[in-house]
Protein backbone atom coordinates (compact mmCIF):
# COMPACT_ATOMS: atom_id res chain seq x y z
CA UNK A 1 0.00 0.00 0.00
CA UNK A 2 2.84 2.08 -0.49
CA UNK A 3 0.38 4.89 -2.80
CA UNK A 4 -0.44 6.20 0.20
CA UNK A 5 1.79 7.18 1.99
CA UNK A 6 1.50 10.76 1.03
CA UNK A 7 -1.47 11.47 1.67
CA UNK A 8 -2.39 13.46 4.90
CA UNK A 9 -3.39 11.13 7.67
CA UNK A 10 -7.18 10.71 7.62
CA UNK A 11 -8.65 11.08 10.88
CA UNK A 12 -10.83 7.89 11.88
CA UNK A 13 -14.35 8.30 11.39
CA UNK A 14 -14.23 10.83 8.47
CA UNK A 15 -16.35 10.18 5.18
CA UNK A 16 -13.22 8.84 3.05
CA UNK A 17 -12.59 5.84 5.38
CA UNK A 18 -15.69 5.02 5.92
CA UNK A 19 -16.80 5.23 1.86
CA UNK A 20 -14.06 3.12 1.25
CA UNK A 21 -14.44 0.59 4.30
CA UNK A 22 -18.33 0.10 3.27
CA UNK A 23 -17.35 -0.18 -0.57
CA UNK A 24 -14.45 -3.10 0.11
CA UNK A 25 -17.10 -4.64 2.59
CA UNK A 26 -19.91 -5.09 0.47
CA UNK A 27 -17.50 -5.81 -2.81
CA UNK A 28 -16.58 -8.91 -0.72
CA UNK A 29 -19.79 -9.65 0.20
CA UNK A 30 -20.80 -9.72 -3.29
CA UNK A 31 -17.82 -11.48 -4.24
CA UNK A 32 -18.85 -14.10 -1.24
CA UNK A 33 -22.48 -13.91 -2.43
CA UNK A 34 -21.50 -14.79 -6.09
CA UNK A 35 -18.97 -17.68 -5.56
CA UNK A 36 -21.67 -19.12 -3.12
CA UNK A 37 -24.10 -19.24 -5.88
CA UNK A 38 -22.00 -20.93 -8.03
CA UNK A 39 -20.50 -23.32 -5.96
CA UNK A 40 -23.47 -24.58 -4.46
CA UNK A 41 -25.21 -26.38 -7.94
CA UNK A 42 -21.83 -27.71 -7.97
CA UNK A 43 -22.10 -29.60 -4.58
CA UNK A 44 -25.58 -30.29 -4.78
CA UNK A 45 -24.53 -31.80 -8.78
CA UNK A 46 -21.54 -33.89 -7.18
CA UNK A 47 -23.35 -34.96 -4.13
CA UNK A 48 -26.30 -36.68 -5.77
CA UNK A 49 -25.65 -40.39 -5.70
CA UNK A 50 -24.64 -39.57 -1.52
CA UNK A 51 -28.26 -38.05 -1.16
CA UNK A 52 -29.94 -40.84 -3.70
CA UNK A 53 -28.19 -43.83 -0.74
CA UNK A 54 -28.48 -41.51 2.19
CA UNK A 55 -32.60 -42.18 0.92
CA UNK A 56 -32.34 -45.84 -0.15
CA UNK A 57 -30.96 -46.12 3.77
CA UNK A 58 -34.32 -44.96 4.55
CA UNK A 59 -35.40 -48.34 3.99
CA UNK A 60 -37.06 -49.98 7.04
CA UNK A 61 -38.10 -53.18 5.16
CA UNK A 62 -37.05 -55.50 2.14
CA UNK A 63 -39.03 -58.35 0.44
CA UNK A 64 -37.00 -61.08 -1.03
CA UNK A 65 -39.05 -62.89 -3.23
CA UNK A 66 -38.70 -66.65 -3.54
CA UNK A 67 -36.38 -66.24 -0.62
CA UNK A 68 -38.05 -69.02 1.51
CA UNK A 69 -36.37 -71.90 -1.07
CA UNK A 70 -32.90 -71.21 0.55
CA UNK A 71 -31.77 -74.90 1.39
CA UNK A 72 -30.70 -74.96 4.77
CA UNK A 73 -26.96 -74.36 5.69
CA UNK A 74 -26.57 -71.84 2.93
CA UNK A 75 -26.80 -67.89 2.74
CA UNK A 76 -28.04 -65.13 0.50
CA UNK A 77 -26.32 -62.01 0.19
CA UNK A 78 -28.90 -58.42 -0.53
CA UNK A 79 -29.22 -55.15 -0.23
CA UNK A 80 -30.41 -53.47 2.67
CA UNK A 81 -31.13 -49.77 1.44
CA UNK A 82 -27.66 -48.94 0.25
CA UNK A 83 -25.46 -51.82 2.05
CA UNK A 84 -25.10 -55.52 1.48
CA UNK A 85 -27.14 -58.07 3.94
CA UNK A 86 -26.77 -61.54 5.09
CA UNK A 87 -30.29 -64.20 5.10
CA UNK A 88 -28.86 -67.13 6.82
CA UNK A 89 -30.73 -69.95 6.72
CA UNK A 90 -29.21 -72.38 9.56
CA UNK A 91 -29.10 -76.09 9.58
CA UNK A 92 -31.38 -75.98 12.69
CA UNK A 93 -33.93 -74.44 10.47
CA UNK A 94 -33.52 -70.73 12.05
CA UNK A 95 -33.79 -67.65 10.02
CA UNK A 96 -31.04 -65.24 10.75
CA UNK A 97 -30.72 -61.81 9.29
CA UNK A 98 -27.95 -59.09 9.72
CA UNK A 99 -25.99 -56.38 8.43
CA UNK A 100 -22.57 -57.79 6.37
CA UNK A 101 -20.30 -54.64 6.89
CA UNK A 102 -18.20 -55.33 9.09
CA UNK A 103 -18.19 -53.22 12.30
CA UNK A 104 -14.11 -52.86 12.07
CA UNK A 105 -13.55 -51.26 8.88
CA UNK A 106 -15.96 -51.98 6.65
CA UNK A 107 -15.52 -54.26 4.58
CA UNK A 108 -18.68 -56.60 3.40
CA UNK A 109 -18.15 -60.40 5.84
CA UNK A 110 -19.20 -63.89 4.77
CA UNK A 111 -20.94 -66.85 6.07
CA UNK A 112 -18.68 -69.92 6.43
CA UNK A 113 -21.15 -72.86 7.15
CA UNK A 114 -18.33 -75.40 7.40
CA UNK A 115 -16.77 -73.42 10.02
CA UNK A 116 -20.61 -72.30 11.47
CA UNK A 117 -19.20 -68.35 11.74
CA UNK A 118 -18.95 -65.13 9.79
CA UNK A 119 -15.73 -64.13 8.77
CA UNK A 120 -13.94 -60.93 7.24
CA UNK A 121 -11.17 -61.74 5.05
CA UNK A 122 -9.84 -57.91 5.48
CA UNK A 123 -8.20 -58.38 8.90
CA UNK A 124 -9.71 -61.54 10.12
CA UNK A 125 -12.71 -60.12 12.09
CA UNK A 126 -15.03 -63.10 13.37
CA UNK A 127 -18.80 -62.82 14.26
CA UNK A 128 -21.21 -65.09 15.83
CA UNK A 129 -23.70 -66.39 12.86
CA UNK A 130 -26.64 -66.51 15.17
CA UNK A 131 -26.53 -63.28 17.50
CA UNK A 132 -24.21 -61.76 15.35
CA UNK A 133 -21.84 -61.00 18.45
CA UNK A 134 -18.14 -60.64 17.68
CA UNK A 135 -16.48 -63.48 18.78
CA UNK A 136 -12.95 -62.70 17.93
CA UNK A 137 -10.08 -60.54 15.72
CA UNK A 138 -10.59 -56.62 15.74
CA UNK A 139 -14.20 -56.02 15.22
CA UNK A 140 -15.16 -53.46 18.06
CA UNK A 141 -19.09 -54.17 18.12
CA UNK A 142 -21.60 -56.69 16.92
CA UNK A 143 -23.06 -56.91 13.52
CA UNK A 144 -26.88 -55.27 13.80
CA UNK A 145 -29.82 -58.32 13.14
CA UNK A 146 -32.79 -57.37 11.22
CA UNK A 147 -36.49 -59.23 11.88
CA UNK A 148 -37.11 -62.21 9.66
CA UNK A 149 -40.43 -63.11 8.78
CA UNK A 150 -40.92 -66.04 6.62
CA UNK A 151 -43.81 -66.89 4.77
CA UNK A 152 -45.19 -69.00 1.13
CA UNK A 153 -43.81 -66.14 -0.96
CA UNK A 154 -40.66 -64.86 0.21
CA UNK A 155 -38.96 -63.62 3.05
CA UNK A 156 -39.33 -59.99 4.87
CA UNK A 157 -36.50 -58.67 6.36
CA UNK A 158 -37.30 -55.59 7.91
CA UNK A 159 -34.85 -53.40 10.81
CA UNK A 160 -35.47 -54.62 14.74
CA UNK B 1 6.70 -5.94 2.68
CA UNK B 2 7.86 -7.43 6.13
CA UNK B 3 11.86 -9.11 6.10
CA UNK B 4 10.02 -12.53 6.40
CA UNK B 5 7.70 -12.00 3.03
CA UNK B 6 10.90 -10.31 1.09
CA UNK B 7 12.52 -13.84 2.37
CA UNK B 8 9.98 -15.90 0.97
CA UNK B 9 9.34 -13.71 -1.65
CA UNK B 10 13.53 -14.02 -2.88
CA UNK B 11 13.53 -17.69 -2.46
CA UNK B 12 10.77 -17.98 -5.13
CA UNK B 13 11.72 -15.39 -6.83
CA UNK B 14 15.54 -16.87 -7.38
CA UNK B 15 13.99 -19.85 -8.46
CA UNK B 16 11.43 -18.70 -10.95
CA UNK B 17 12.28 -15.17 -11.57
CA UNK B 18 8.88 -13.58 -10.78
CA UNK B 19 10.63 -10.11 -11.10
CA UNK B 20 11.23 -10.53 -14.56
CA UNK B 21 7.22 -11.67 -14.92
CA UNK B 22 6.22 -8.35 -12.97
CA UNK B 23 8.57 -6.36 -14.84
CA UNK B 24 7.06 -7.42 -17.86
CA UNK B 25 3.33 -7.19 -16.57
CA UNK B 26 4.52 -3.58 -15.81
CA UNK B 27 5.66 -2.70 -19.42
CA UNK B 28 2.79 -4.50 -21.19
CA UNK B 29 0.17 -1.95 -22.62
CA UNK B 30 -3.01 -2.01 -24.55
CA UNK B 31 -3.44 0.59 -27.28
CA UNK B 32 -6.64 2.70 -26.43
CA UNK B 33 -9.01 4.04 -29.44
CA UNK B 34 -12.32 3.78 -31.15
CA UNK B 35 -12.13 -0.11 -31.84
CA UNK B 36 -10.39 -0.62 -28.50
CA UNK B 37 -13.57 -2.59 -27.73
CA UNK B 38 -13.22 -5.34 -30.02
CA UNK B 39 -9.91 -6.26 -28.02
CA UNK B 40 -12.10 -8.39 -25.33
CA UNK B 41 -13.34 -10.74 -27.73
CA UNK B 42 -10.48 -12.59 -27.25
CA UNK B 43 -10.54 -12.56 -23.52
CA UNK B 44 -13.91 -13.50 -23.77
CA UNK B 45 -13.59 -16.83 -25.92
CA UNK B 46 -10.76 -17.76 -23.82
CA UNK B 47 -13.00 -17.30 -20.67
CA UNK B 48 -15.82 -19.33 -22.22
CA UNK B 49 -13.37 -21.96 -23.32
CA UNK B 50 -12.08 -22.24 -19.30
CA UNK B 51 -16.04 -22.82 -18.25
CA UNK B 52 -16.23 -25.42 -21.12
CA UNK B 53 -13.00 -27.11 -19.65
CA UNK B 54 -14.94 -26.70 -16.07
CA UNK B 55 -18.28 -27.80 -16.94
CA UNK B 56 -16.86 -30.31 -19.50
CA UNK B 57 -15.21 -32.13 -16.29
CA UNK B 58 -18.30 -32.08 -14.39
CA UNK B 59 -20.50 -33.54 -17.00
CA UNK B 60 -17.02 -36.49 -17.15
CA UNK B 61 -18.47 -37.26 -13.61
CA UNK B 62 -21.51 -38.56 -14.99
CA UNK B 63 -21.47 -39.59 -18.48
CA UNK B 64 -21.21 -42.83 -20.00
CA UNK B 65 -20.19 -43.33 -23.63
CA UNK B 66 -21.20 -46.14 -25.47
CA UNK B 67 -24.92 -47.67 -25.68
CA UNK B 68 -25.83 -46.09 -22.36
CA UNK B 69 -24.74 -42.57 -23.66
CA UNK B 70 -28.51 -41.73 -23.94
CA UNK B 71 -29.54 -43.22 -20.50
CA UNK B 72 -26.61 -41.09 -18.44
CA UNK B 73 -27.35 -38.13 -20.59
CA UNK B 74 -31.11 -38.40 -19.33
CA UNK B 75 -29.58 -39.07 -15.79
CA UNK B 76 -27.33 -35.92 -15.43
CA UNK B 77 -30.82 -33.60 -17.04
CA UNK B 78 -33.68 -35.06 -14.65
CA UNK B 79 -31.66 -36.93 -11.63
CA UNK B 80 -28.36 -35.46 -10.83
CA UNK B 81 -29.02 -32.41 -8.68
CA UNK B 82 -28.65 -29.05 -11.14
CA UNK B 83 -27.41 -31.49 -14.01
CA UNK B 84 -29.60 -29.79 -16.37
CA UNK B 85 -27.72 -26.33 -15.37
CA UNK B 86 -24.86 -27.71 -16.42
CA UNK B 87 -25.65 -29.21 -19.19
CA UNK B 88 -27.44 -25.82 -20.01
CA UNK B 89 -23.96 -24.24 -19.51
CA UNK B 90 -21.99 -26.61 -21.21
CA UNK B 91 -24.15 -26.42 -24.45
CA UNK B 92 -24.80 -22.67 -24.33
CA UNK B 93 -21.18 -21.70 -23.78
CA UNK B 94 -20.28 -23.88 -26.56
CA UNK B 95 -22.40 -21.92 -28.58
CA UNK B 96 -21.14 -18.82 -26.97
CA UNK B 97 -17.04 -19.28 -27.62
CA UNK B 98 -18.14 -20.05 -31.42
CA UNK B 99 -19.85 -17.05 -31.51
CA UNK B 100 -16.67 -14.65 -29.78
CA UNK B 101 -14.33 -16.55 -31.37
CA UNK B 102 -15.93 -15.36 -34.79
CA UNK B 103 -16.17 -11.68 -33.26
CA UNK B 104 -12.89 -11.92 -32.47
CA UNK B 105 -11.97 -13.43 -35.90
CA UNK B 106 -13.63 -10.71 -37.65
CA UNK B 107 -12.32 -7.83 -35.88
CA UNK B 108 -8.58 -8.96 -36.34
CA UNK B 109 -9.16 -9.24 -39.82
CA UNK B 110 -10.62 -5.73 -40.49
CA UNK B 111 -7.96 -4.14 -37.81
CA UNK B 112 -5.15 -6.14 -40.03
CA UNK B 113 -3.82 -7.76 -36.68
CA UNK B 114 -2.94 -10.47 -39.28
CA UNK B 115 0.13 -8.66 -40.93
CA UNK B 116 3.65 -8.84 -40.22
CA UNK B 117 4.72 -10.01 -37.64
CA UNK B 118 1.37 -11.57 -36.49
CA UNK B 119 0.67 -14.05 -39.19
CA UNK B 120 1.36 -17.39 -36.97
CA UNK B 121 -0.85 -15.67 -34.20
CA UNK B 122 -3.57 -15.44 -37.51
CA UNK B 123 -2.45 -18.94 -38.62
CA UNK B 124 -2.99 -20.74 -35.02
CA UNK B 125 -6.34 -18.71 -34.22
CA UNK B 126 -7.90 -20.09 -37.36
CA UNK B 127 -6.42 -23.74 -36.54
CA UNK B 128 -8.06 -23.18 -33.25
CA UNK B 129 -11.57 -22.24 -34.59
CA UNK B 130 -11.05 -24.62 -37.26
CA UNK B 131 -10.63 -27.09 -33.92
CA UNK B 132 -13.10 -25.46 -31.62
CA UNK B 133 -15.85 -26.41 -34.41
CA UNK B 134 -14.86 -30.12 -34.27
CA UNK B 135 -15.23 -29.62 -30.65
CA UNK B 136 -18.53 -28.44 -31.66
CA UNK B 137 -19.49 -31.30 -33.94
CA UNK B 138 -18.07 -34.44 -31.67
CA UNK B 139 -19.95 -33.02 -28.86
CA UNK B 140 -23.50 -32.85 -30.12
CA UNK B 141 -23.36 -36.47 -31.05
CA UNK B 142 -23.01 -37.63 -27.44
CA UNK B 143 -26.51 -37.32 -25.85
CA UNK B 144 -27.36 -39.57 -28.64
CA UNK B 145 -30.73 -38.40 -28.83
CA UNK B 146 -32.64 -38.08 -32.38
CA UNK B 147 -31.52 -34.68 -33.00
CA UNK B 148 -27.64 -35.55 -32.34
CA UNK B 149 -28.12 -38.87 -34.19
CA UNK B 150 -29.24 -36.91 -37.77
CA UNK B 151 -27.15 -34.17 -36.75
CA UNK B 152 -23.86 -36.78 -37.55
CA UNK B 153 -25.51 -38.60 -40.18
CA UNK B 154 -25.86 -35.18 -42.44
CA UNK B 155 -22.47 -33.81 -40.96
CA UNK B 156 -20.95 -36.67 -41.89
CA UNK B 157 -22.32 -36.46 -45.43
CA UNK B 158 -19.83 -33.83 -46.09
CA UNK B 159 -16.54 -36.06 -45.63
CA UNK B 160 -18.27 -38.52 -47.69
CA UNK B 161 -18.83 -36.61 -50.53
CA UNK B 162 -14.89 -36.27 -51.33
CA UNK B 163 -13.94 -38.23 -54.43
CA UNK B 164 -12.20 -41.32 -54.21
CA UNK B 165 -11.43 -41.80 -50.40
CA UNK B 166 -14.42 -39.83 -49.20
CA UNK B 167 -16.68 -42.85 -48.13
CA UNK B 168 -13.77 -44.53 -46.30
CA UNK B 169 -12.56 -41.47 -43.91
CA UNK B 170 -16.55 -41.13 -42.86
CA UNK B 171 -16.47 -44.97 -42.07
CA UNK B 172 -13.70 -44.62 -40.38
CA UNK B 173 -15.19 -41.62 -38.20
CA UNK B 174 -18.33 -43.45 -37.44
CA UNK B 175 -16.78 -46.70 -36.95
CA UNK B 176 -18.96 -48.60 -39.31
CA UNK B 177 -21.59 -47.92 -42.08
CA UNK B 178 -23.93 -46.21 -40.13
CA UNK B 179 -24.00 -43.36 -36.67
CA UNK B 180 -24.12 -45.80 -33.71
CA UNK B 181 -22.90 -46.25 -30.34
CA UNK B 182 -19.53 -46.99 -31.83
CA UNK B 183 -19.45 -43.24 -33.29
CA UNK B 184 -20.47 -41.87 -30.18
CA UNK B 185 -17.41 -44.08 -28.19
CA UNK B 186 -14.76 -43.01 -30.76
CA UNK B 187 -16.01 -39.35 -31.08
CA UNK B 188 -15.95 -38.64 -27.19
CA UNK B 189 -12.17 -40.25 -27.16
CA UNK B 190 -12.33 -37.40 -29.94
CA UNK B 191 -13.99 -35.18 -27.46
CA UNK B 192 -12.59 -35.22 -24.17
CA UNK B 193 -8.94 -36.25 -25.16
CA UNK B 194 -7.59 -35.95 -28.29
CA UNK B 195 -9.23 -32.54 -28.87
CA UNK B 196 -7.93 -30.99 -25.79
CA UNK B 197 -4.35 -32.30 -26.48
CA UNK B 198 -4.08 -30.64 -29.50
CA UNK B 199 -6.35 -27.55 -28.71
CA UNK B 200 -4.03 -26.37 -25.58
CA UNK B 201 -0.95 -26.77 -26.97
CA UNK B 202 -1.99 -24.58 -29.66
CA UNK B 203 -3.77 -22.10 -27.42
CA UNK B 204 -0.49 -21.71 -25.47
CA UNK B 205 1.24 -20.80 -28.36
CA UNK B 206 -1.42 -18.34 -29.39
CA UNK B 207 -1.60 -17.10 -26.03
CA UNK B 208 2.50 -16.22 -25.80
CA UNK B 209 2.49 -14.81 -28.96
CA UNK B 210 -0.40 -12.09 -28.07
CA UNK B 211 2.27 -11.37 -25.28
CA UNK B 212 5.26 -11.14 -27.44
CA UNK B 213 3.75 -8.95 -30.35
CA UNK B 214 1.46 -7.22 -28.03
CA UNK B 215 -1.87 -5.95 -29.67
CA UNK B 216 -1.90 -4.39 -33.25
CA UNK B 217 -3.55 -1.30 -33.71
CA UNK B 218 -5.63 -0.83 -36.39
CA UNK B 219 -3.85 0.82 -39.38
CA UNK B 220 -5.63 4.37 -38.98
CA UNK B 221 -3.94 4.20 -35.25
CA UNK B 222 -0.59 3.20 -36.61
CA UNK B 223 -0.57 6.02 -39.48
CA UNK B 224 -0.41 8.59 -36.49
CA UNK B 225 2.60 9.86 -34.79
CA UNK B 226 3.74 8.00 -31.80
CA UNK B 227 3.00 10.78 -29.33
CA UNK B 228 -0.81 10.69 -30.45
CA UNK B 229 -1.46 7.48 -30.06
CA UNK B 230 -2.85 6.40 -26.32
CA UNK B 231 -2.64 3.27 -24.45
CA UNK B 232 -3.57 2.31 -21.35
CA UNK B 233 -1.22 -0.24 -18.95
CA UNK B 234 -2.36 -4.10 -19.04
CA UNK B 235 -1.81 -4.18 -15.79
CA UNK B 236 -3.94 -3.86 -13.91
CA UNK B 237 -6.52 -1.06 -15.87
CA UNK B 238 -7.00 -3.49 -19.36
CA UNK B 239 -7.05 -6.71 -16.52
CA UNK B 240 -9.46 -4.80 -14.33
CA UNK B 241 -11.65 -4.34 -17.77
CA UNK B 242 -11.23 -8.04 -18.73
CA UNK B 243 -12.47 -9.15 -15.82
CA UNK B 244 -15.19 -7.29 -16.00
CA UNK B 245 -16.50 -8.20 -19.58
CA UNK B 246 -15.59 -12.09 -18.08
CA UNK B 247 -18.05 -11.95 -15.27
CA UNK B 248 -20.34 -10.07 -18.19
CA UNK B 249 -20.45 -13.12 -20.06
CA UNK B 250 -20.65 -15.39 -16.81
CA UNK B 251 -23.78 -13.56 -16.69
CA UNK B 252 -24.97 -13.54 -20.11
CA UNK B 253 -24.35 -17.41 -19.71
CA UNK B 254 -26.06 -18.32 -16.63
CA UNK B 255 -29.11 -16.32 -17.70
CA UNK B 256 -28.99 -17.91 -21.34
CA UNK B 257 -28.54 -21.35 -19.24
CA UNK B 258 -30.73 -21.08 -16.90
CA UNK B 259 -33.95 -19.31 -18.63
CA UNK B 260 -33.62 -21.58 -22.04
CA UNK B 261 -32.35 -25.09 -20.77
CA UNK B 262 -30.90 -27.25 -23.82
CA UNK B 263 -33.32 -29.82 -24.52
CA UNK B 264 -33.37 -33.52 -24.52
CA UNK B 265 -35.18 -35.55 -27.31
CA UNK B 266 -36.08 -38.97 -27.62
CA UNK B 267 -33.30 -41.20 -27.86
CA UNK B 268 -32.15 -42.04 -31.31
CA UNK B 269 -34.15 -44.68 -33.72
CA UNK B 270 -32.02 -46.26 -36.83
CA UNK B 271 -35.09 -47.23 -37.99
CA UNK B 272 -37.29 -43.62 -37.02
CA UNK B 273 -37.83 -40.77 -39.95
CA UNK B 274 -36.17 -37.39 -39.45
CA UNK B 275 -37.68 -35.07 -37.11
CA UNK B 276 -39.29 -32.08 -39.12
CA UNK B 277 -37.61 -28.67 -38.88
CA UNK B 278 -34.35 -30.14 -38.31
CA UNK B 279 -31.54 -28.17 -38.98
CA UNK B 280 -27.86 -28.21 -37.73
CA UNK B 281 -26.39 -25.64 -34.58
CA UNK B 282 -26.20 -21.94 -36.15
CA UNK B 283 -22.47 -22.07 -36.37
CA UNK B 284 -22.72 -24.66 -39.21
CA UNK B 285 -26.30 -23.34 -40.79
CA UNK B 286 -24.17 -20.85 -43.64
CA UNK B 287 -22.21 -23.78 -45.33
CA UNK B 288 -25.54 -26.54 -45.10
CA UNK B 289 -27.16 -23.62 -46.74
CA UNK B 290 -24.37 -22.89 -49.08
CA UNK B 291 -24.35 -26.48 -50.00
CA UNK B 292 -28.20 -26.85 -50.13
CA UNK B 293 -28.37 -23.54 -52.34
CA UNK B 294 -25.17 -24.60 -54.81
CA UNK B 295 -27.03 -28.51 -54.89
CA UNK B 296 -30.00 -26.63 -56.27
CA UNK B 297 -27.95 -24.91 -59.44
CA UNK B 298 -25.77 -28.33 -59.27
CA UNK B 299 -27.74 -31.47 -58.71
CA UNK B 300 -25.67 -34.75 -57.77
CA UNK B 301 -22.52 -35.51 -57.37
CA UNK B 302 -21.11 -32.95 -59.37
CA UNK B 303 -22.85 -29.83 -57.20
CA UNK B 304 -21.62 -31.90 -53.69
CA UNK B 305 -17.98 -31.72 -55.35
CA UNK B 306 -18.18 -28.11 -56.62
CA UNK B 307 -19.55 -27.33 -52.94
CA UNK B 308 -16.50 -28.83 -51.37
CA UNK B 309 -14.06 -27.41 -53.69
CA UNK B 310 -15.21 -24.30 -52.88
CA UNK B 311 -15.06 -24.13 -49.44
CA UNK B 312 -11.38 -25.54 -49.40
CA UNK B 313 -11.19 -22.79 -51.72
CA UNK B 314 -12.80 -20.16 -49.76
CA UNK B 315 -11.40 -21.24 -46.36
CA UNK B 316 -7.61 -21.25 -47.96
CA UNK B 317 -7.63 -18.03 -49.44
CA UNK B 318 -9.24 -16.63 -45.82
CA UNK B 319 -6.10 -18.18 -43.94
CA UNK B 320 -3.41 -17.28 -46.16
CA UNK B 321 -4.52 -14.00 -46.28
CA UNK B 322 -1.93 -12.28 -44.40
CA UNK B 323 0.52 -13.65 -47.11
CA UNK B 324 -1.51 -11.62 -49.59
CA UNK B 325 -2.16 -8.26 -47.64
CA UNK B 326 1.62 -8.22 -46.11
CA UNK B 327 2.36 -4.65 -46.75
CA UNK B 328 1.36 -1.59 -43.86
CA UNK B 329 0.70 0.52 -46.84
CA UNK B 330 -2.98 0.51 -47.31
CA UNK B 331 -2.77 0.30 -51.32
CA UNK B 332 -4.95 -1.81 -53.66
CA UNK B 333 -4.53 -5.41 -51.89
CA UNK B 334 -5.32 -3.92 -48.79
CA UNK B 335 -8.63 -2.76 -50.21
CA UNK B 336 -9.02 -6.22 -52.01
CA UNK B 337 -8.87 -7.98 -48.89
CA UNK B 338 -11.15 -5.64 -47.06
CA UNK B 339 -13.29 -6.23 -49.38
CA UNK B 340 -12.78 -9.90 -49.40
CA UNK B 341 -13.78 -9.96 -45.85
CA UNK B 342 -16.76 -7.60 -46.26
CA UNK B 343 -17.95 -10.71 -48.87
CA UNK B 344 -17.34 -13.50 -46.55
CA UNK B 345 -19.43 -11.34 -43.80
CA UNK B 346 -22.89 -10.90 -45.76
CA UNK B 347 -22.40 -14.37 -47.12
CA UNK B 348 -22.21 -15.76 -44.04
CA UNK B 349 -25.17 -13.82 -42.67
CA UNK B 350 -27.53 -14.18 -45.57
CA UNK B 351 -26.99 -17.79 -45.84
CA UNK B 352 -27.12 -18.14 -42.25
CA UNK B 353 -30.76 -15.81 -42.69
CA UNK B 354 -31.71 -17.86 -45.08
CA UNK B 355 -30.94 -21.19 -43.88
CA UNK B 356 -33.35 -20.02 -41.00
CA UNK B 357 -36.24 -18.90 -43.15
CA UNK B 358 -36.35 -21.72 -45.19
CA UNK B 359 -36.42 -24.00 -42.01
CA UNK B 360 -40.17 -25.83 -42.45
Amino acid sequence: MTEHTHLAPVVEGSGETNTRRAFLVAAGAAGLAYTAALAYPIYRYLASPQEMAMEATAVTEVNLKDAQKLPAGSVLMFKFGASPALLIHHEDGRWISMTAVCTHLGCTVQYEPQADRIHCACHGGVYNPYTGANVSGPPPKPLKLFKVAVNETGVDVSRA
Amino acid sequence: MTTKNATIYNWIDERLGLSELAAFARHKTVPVHLQSFWYYWGGISLFLFMVQCFTGVLLLVYFRPGAEAYESVRQITFVMHFGWLIRSAHAWSASLMIFSILVHMFSVYFMKAYRKPREFGWLSGMALLGIASVFGFSGYLLPMDELSYFATKVGLQIPAAIPFVGEAIANMLRGGPDVSEFTVQRFFALHVVVLPAIFLPLLGFHLWLVQRHGNAAPPSVEALPPEQRKSMPFFPNFFQKDLAMWMFSLVVLSSLASVFPWSLGKPYDALAPAPIGIHPEWYFMSPFEMLKLLGNVLPGEAGEIAGILLFTLGIALWVLIPFYDNTKESGQRARAAHYFGLIAVILLLTTTVIGYWTIR
